[in-house]
């Protein structure tokens, strides 16, 4: 209550100085703006780099995923046995156990004919295994020798092939001396890993891929009967089946950390992401502190006075606090509202989902914040130097 | 009378080591309350570094120097700021501060003092500045007063609070003769009208006539009688 009384008697010295030299301020706030908008589109492109990358995993309608401990994640997938899964099979809790085969194909692009890598994806026709509505309508569709179906979330040049898929038409290409047709689409999106993926019934996908045997499969996906409880399930399965070592039981949460985790530790993205925030931070700093000392130098004679007249060295402190605090909450706005734009742009250029979350923003203030008072803190070394004495 | 700067034996020097010098040198002085005094003399002569002593600006090194009762050698710096407190200093640039209109800049010498209130402040303030005649300039800033009249807004800060000293660092060096004259004139109607002590330092002749009491200063020692000690017996 004290200190409320004392802030409202108190001269706000802080906003006035700074706001009564508009360019400075103008200077300022551009230049923090622009440090948040560094930060913002940091931490936006981490994000959708982790939730992109995890979009196929948390599609998986599975409760618990068996995976070769060898897999680094979905684009580098080693394979295990399909005798696993008939082992599975007879677990008490396990409804059912089907097999996924994943791998990357070289195809031509069937608009522009050039070759490009996507992902491919056999699945079993007989029931919905992906949360993907789409796919799941066209199930009958994959199970017509070398029909596949496409991502419209693809990165890269397909609008005329959508148009014709749209039209009713279907679209074929070449893999490897194959021709396959396209007849459908459905919506992932594209990642890091994969710029598009096709998704067929595995019979399709081995014929594709005449390299891949059947025995060897990617991901081992099953369902667990109504009453039991997954992670109790995945213990057993656990038990019974990883004394070889040639297979890795995960629950569904585990499965999606498992492509996070990666994506976070054995790439360089997460470290590139997190030096790009403290880059932005840095030059946050930088910029602040210069409008910071820049403004106590002019007024240093000022300050002095101040102190021949008995206010404290925490009194002119606290001003260039009151500064660094305004500057922080100014800049802030602005560097927002670009960052939401600069988004949308990002969005439509790379397909990634890049959106601005609820906790980004309250992070971003606090750094920004924090920014502007490391650069308050090194400012005032020079307030040491307003000393009343010297300016005779 | 009662003495409110008490001066007994003071030296003091700049500089540290192989490149100290003395600038001033036993100086004794007595300053009772009510009196108006001058100090002048050459450029160098110590007068203003005796200023910023009893003022509180700078460090006594070495004898007694007593302002309003409190002695201010080896006094901390806790006990620097209160001496600070209670004087008003008028510096030869107004050294008002630019991004502050006159009413504000008068107000911050109220502020430093705790428990008055903001309607008080604003009160006293108005109420200064109109009795040093700018009553009609109170929103004004700093760039838009002419030289004579932003002394007259440093001198109302200086007095605002009514302090018991007034120091005065060549208040009308930078003004020509009638603001001078006027500025000076305002000071000592107040000081009068407040019962405080002005110690004034200048070079200008013009204003002698107000001081009930005018010391030379010359190489860092007081003049006696007008006589310099270095030459006399």
């Amino acid at each position: 209550m004290e200190l409320i009384k004392e802030l409202q008697r108190r001269t706000p010295l802080g906003w006035l100085q700074l706001s009564h030299h508009t360019s400075r301020l103008f200077v300022a706030l551009a230049g923090i703006a622009f440090a948040d908008v560094l930060m913002f589109m940091q931490l936006g492109f981490q994000n959708a780099l982790y939730d992109s990358n995890t979009t196929l995993n948390r599609a998986v309608l599975a409760d618990i995923i068996f995976m070769s401990p060898q897999s680094r994640n979905m684009q580098s997938m080693s394979t295990f046995s399909r005798r696993r899964l008939f082992q599975a099979a007879d677990v008490p809790g396990v409804k059912s156990a089907t097999a996924m085969y994943i791998g990357l194909i070289t195809w031509k692009n069937p608009q522009t004919r050039r070759k490009t890598t996507v992902q491919a994806i056999g699945v079993t026709p007989d029931e919905p295994v992906l949360d993907l509505p789409e796919l799941n309508a066209q199930l009958d569709q994959i199970k017509l020798p070398n029909f596949f179906i496409f991502d419209r979330g693809a990165r890269g040049e397909y609008q005329e092939v959508f148009r014709q898929i749209d039209a009713g038409q279907t679209v074929s290409t070449e893999i490897d001396k194959q021709t396959i047709t396209i007849s459908g689409t459905f919506k992932l999106g594209a990642s890091f890993g994969a710029d598009g993926t096709l998704i067929s019934s595995n019979e399709n996908f081995l014929r594709l891929l005449p390299q891949r045997q059947a025995g060897s499969i990617s991901l081992g996906l099953i369902n667990v009967e109504p009453g039991y409880d997954s992670q109790q399930v995945a213990a057993v399965l656990k038990l019974h089946l990883q004394n070889n070592q040639d297979v890795k039981v995960l629950t569904r949460e585990e499965f999606i950390k498992f492509e996070e985790n990666y994506w976070k530790a054995e790439s360089p993205i997460g470290f590139i992401f997190t030096l790009g925030v403290a880059m932005g931070f840095i030059v946050g700093v930088i910029i602040v502190y210069q409008v910071l000392s820049t403004d106590v130098n002019a007024h240093l004679k000022e300050y002095a006075t101040f102190k021949a007249m008995g206010y404290r060295n925490s009194y002119l402190l606290g001003v260039i606090f009151e500064e660094a605090i305004i500057l922080a909450l100014l800049g802030f706005i602005p560097g927002f509202i670009v960052s939401l734009g600069l988004y949308r742009l990002a969005r439509n250029a790379t397909n990634l989902p890049i959106y601005m979350t609820l906790a980004r923003p309250v992070f971003v203030l606090l750094l920004t914040i924090v920014m502007c008072s490391i650069s308050g803190i090194i400012a005032t070394q020079r307030l040491q130097s307003a000393d009343p004495a010297d300016m005779f | 009378m009662v003495p409110v700067i008490s001066i007994q034996n003071l030296d003091h020097y700049f500089g540290g080591g192989q490149l100290s010098k003395q600038v001033l040198f036993n100086i004794n002085l007595t300053i009772n309350a009510g009196e108006i005094v001058i100090m002048t003399g050459p450029s160098g002569s110590g007068k203003t570094t005796l200023l910023t002593l009893v003022g509180g600006l700078r460090s006594v090194q070495s004898g007694s120097l007593q302002v309003l009762g409190r002695e201010l050698c080896g006094a901390t710096s806790e006990e620097l700021i209160q001496s600070r407190r209670s004087n008003g200093y008028i510096f030869q640039a107004h050294n008002l501060h630019g991004s502050l209109t006159a009413l504000q800049n008068v107000r911050m010498g109220l502020e430093v003092q705790p428990k008055i209130s903001s309607q008080q402040m604003l009160k006293q303030s108005q109420e200064i500045l109109e009795a040093v005649g700018l009553g009609h300039r109170l929103h004004y800033y700093p760039d838009n007063l002419s030289g004579g009249q932003k002394q007259r807004v440093a001198i109302a800060r200086a007095l605002v609070s009514q302090p018991k000293i007034v120091l005065a660092d060549e208040p009308t060096a930078a003004l020509d003769k009638q603001s001078g004259r006027d500025v000076v004139d305002i000071m000592q109607k107040l000081a009068k009208e407040q019962s405080s002590t002005i110690l004034l330092v200048t070079h200008d002749n013009r204003i002698l006539d107000i001081a009930d009491r005018v010391i030379c200063m010359e190489d860092g020692h007081l003049l006696r009688d007008g006589v310099s000690t270095l030459t006399s017996g």
